[in-house]
């Protein structure tokens, strides 16, 4: 299969010898339209890929930061055709949109409408936080069909043997959650993430990039050295909930793309 | 083996298990892992591990042993006749789960996670707790096992619960209320899978019911088993047959799957469970996943829910904090599509007429989420009186909890205790006789004033 639009992007990055910023903002904070409107300012601010956040009354992987705006999402009823406008506004501005959603909202739009009307929105695809290989059946067929990438998850704990296969399940790129945790920014990025990293590349050609931890452009240049996109999220829902609006937004993904464009440590 | 060491419990004695679930922990359609892959590690550790002690002759002998003389198994099975004749003459047959050792079902599992928990070498445990019997039932196993605890539990329940949140705390767990989405249970279960991802080298999730992801609806699932195997002989040896149906409320499902595990295989046995109606599904306002939701994802498994048409959860209501859940564990889904048991709601007044019957008529104060399935025990008995040509129906109820917990809960539906508030609720005074011999509400002196006169 031809090379999608997430990894022909990723590529385009590393050709200019850099990391792909990756942002990821929930559909639905504060409101739709100002949702959107943040995404397009995460795009102009320097994010080559936005991860377009569906929102779930129980996301099981992220900390206080990101629910607390997603709680606020699920209230107002925010549902996946609010999330196939912001996937259109995101391509329009740009980027590479990739949806990112926890299963239950999936299979209860149904696996294959959500195929069909996320390729003719634009989408890349999907990342699926609570959904292995194992499970995945349907979406796996679906993807398949419609020509969709799909991202799943890797972890510090996975042995070799799931690295294997699960990365043989990826298209577009390979997701390392690089902290045992939940979502939410960190103080310091921690040497599980180079490590997870070096043992995925062992197994997958796929580009694999680092989300869980990174707020600010030190952080993003010290992931760059090591993985080929630096997934933001916990940090741009903050500038939100302070209140910044999109100018934060945009400001936040400018230090960001600073940082991935001085990665540490590594030859280019 | 010398007279002062009874035998070891056989591996060839175990019961036969179910044909369900697969290796991989699908239910037909239901069960499965639905969980970030941070998890995946520690759930194949934890497989892995119950699969080689669960035919452990070592583990199987102590197991036994704490049962025995530390839970107080078997429990009981008692006739209640009084009760029972509010049941179209059937025949009531209660097996005693609240006489256990912390008053519920639940410890019947928790000693066996601790178990598992010691010998995967963790040394801390975390739970989700509802109505706090879960809770307590595994600060109890922490103590008795020298482990660490912690326990989540949503801010509403600690103040519907709050006897069992002291309770917890004597025992040396740390209570952490929970504030996030609908702050009960379901949230309660979210921030210990957020707590179990981050500290998985340290922690064993001592899940309560189940639910969520494999192996833990397997594992609960025999670790409750207990209650049926020991009731279906116990009937048995009562009554000379085995009882026409077996009743159970169904929260997340693990005292339901306790009783009715060993009487899946005898088809003339009907498997009635009874989930929490709420104000009545009708209103929405109910707990009734099977009756009431559709299939989803929730908390690690595919089983039914509620949840709204974005696939988000519904929260649920019910009066007892322990069957407030939008849940319900993949087995009970796969047991109803394969019309192997039958799942009705009840609704909270129809609970509650229940539990101050059984109060009045037997002096047994039931756990509220226990009185769900006492008032389906009611209806199953009088809709079985008109059958012609048999004998009484014989029913089989696990009474899975004891009410001590219940009481403010109690005394504010039915106005006790309280100056203002006069009216009873409904079920105490209306569809029921009066207690023979009992002042009645108009001469008593209310308690506290009795003080006054002494």
């Amino acid at each position: 299969m031809s090379r999608g639009m997430l990894q022909t992007r990723i590529a385009a990055a590393r050709t200019e010898g850099r990391a792909a910023l990756i942002a990821y903002l929930p559909v639905g904070y504060p409101d739709v339209d100002a949702s959107i409107e943040a995404m397009t300012a995460a795009v102009d601010g320097g994010a080559d890929i936005v991860e377009v956040g569906v929102p779930y009354s129980d996301p099981g992987m992220d900390g206080p930061t990101i629910q607390e705006a997603v709680d606020v999402a699920v209230r107002a009823g925010v549902g996946m055709r609010d999330v196939l406008r912001a996937v259109e506004a995101v391509a329009a501005a740009g980027a590479v949109p990739v949806v990112m959603s926890y299963w239950n909202p999936v299979e209860r739009y149904g696996v294959d409408r959500f195929a069909d009307d996320l390729a003719a929105a634009g989408g890349a695809g999907a990342i699926t936080p609570d959904l292995i290989p194992d499970e995945a059946g349907p979406w796996l067929a679906a993807t398949d069909r419609t020509g969709l990438d799909r991202v799943f998850l890797v972890a510090p704990s996975s042995t070799d043997a799931r690295l294997a296969s699960t990365t043989a399940a990826c298209r577009g790129f390979v997701y390392a959650a690089s902290a045992m945790g939940v979502t939410g920014t960190r103080a310091a990025v921690g040497d599980a993430a180079g490590r997870l990293v070096a043992r995925t590349r062992t197994v997958t050609d796929l580009p694999v990039c680092v989300g869980l931890g990174v707020s600010d452009g030190d952080q993003a240049a010290e992931v760059a050295g090591f993985a080929d996109g630096v997934i933001v999220g916990s940090a741009y829902v903050r500038a939100l909930l302070d209140g910044g609006g999109a100018a934060a937004v945009r400001a936040l993904s400018a230090d960001l793309a600073a940082g991935v464009r001085r990665r540490v440590g590594k030859p280019a | 083996m010398t007279a002062l060491h009874p035998p070891a419990p056989d591996v060839r004695d175990l019961p036969a298990r179910p044909a369900w679930p697969d290796a991989t922990g699908h239910f037909g359609p239901y069960g499965g892992r639905f969980v970030p892959e941070a998890l995946i590690a520690a759930l194949d550790e934890l497989t892995e591990a119950y699969e080689a002690m669960r035919v452990d002759p070592g583990f199987l002998e102590e197991f036994a042993r704490l049962q025995r003389d530390y839970t107080g198994r078997p429990s009981p099975l008692t006739d209640v006749p009084r009760f029972a004749e509010h049941c179209g003459g059937a025949r009531v047959l209660l097996k005693r789960e609240d006489l256990n050792h912390t008053g519920s079902h639940k410890i019947n599992n928790v000693l066996g996670q601790a178990l598992l928990t010691q010998r995967i070498g963790k040394t801390r445990v975390i739970a989700e707790t509802g109505a706090g019997q879960h809770g307590v039932a595994t600060a109890t196993a922490a103590a008795l096992m020298g482990l660490s605890c912690t326990v989540y539990m949503g801010e509403e329940d600690t103040r519907r619960q709050a006897l069992n949140v002291a309770r917890m705390r004597l025992l040396g767990a740390e209570v952490v209320p929970v504030t996030t989405g609908s702050r009960t249970l379901k949230d309660a279960i979210n921030e210990a899978f957020r707590d179990w991802v981050t500290n998985v080298e340290t922690t064993n999730y001592v899940f309560g019911t189940v639910a969520g992801p494999h192996p833990f609806p397997a594992m609960v699932r025999d670790f409750q088993r207990v209650i049926g195997d020991e009731a279906r002989e116990q009937v048995l040896e009562r009554t000379g047959r085995l009882p026409d149906a077996v009743l159970a409320c169904v929260g997340g499902g693990s005292n339901a799957i306790g009783i009715f595990t060993a009487f899946v295989p005898d088809d003339g046995v009907r498997l009635v469970g009874l989930e929490a109606g709420g104000d009545g599904v009708a209103t929405g306002r109910h707990a009734a996943s099977i009756t009431g939701g559709d299939p989803g994802v929730l908390h690690g498994a595919r089983s039914y829910l509620l949840q709204d048409a974005n696939g988000q959860t519904i929260e649920s209501h019910s009066i007892s904090a322990g069957l407030d859940y939008p849940g319900v564990g993949p087995e009970h889904s796969y047991l109803h599509d394969l019309g192997r048991a039958e799942y009705r709601p009840v609704t909270d007044s129809e609970a509650m007429e229940a539990f101050a019957l059984l109060c009045r008529t037997e002096g047994i104060i039931p756990a509220i989420e226990s009185a769900h399935a006492l008032a389906g025990a009611v209806q199953v008995g009088r809709e079985l009186a008109g059958r012609v040509g048999e004998g009484p129906a014989v029913l089989l109820v696990n009474l899975s909890g004891r009410g001590d917990k219940d009481v403010e809960t109690a005394s504010a539906w039915f106005g006790l205790g309280d100056r203002e508030q006069v009216d009873p609720g409904p079920g105490m005074d209306t569809d029921q006789q009066p207690t023979e011999g009992a002042v009645s509400n108009d001469d008593a002196t209310a308690g506290q004033d009795s003080g006054d006169l002494a």
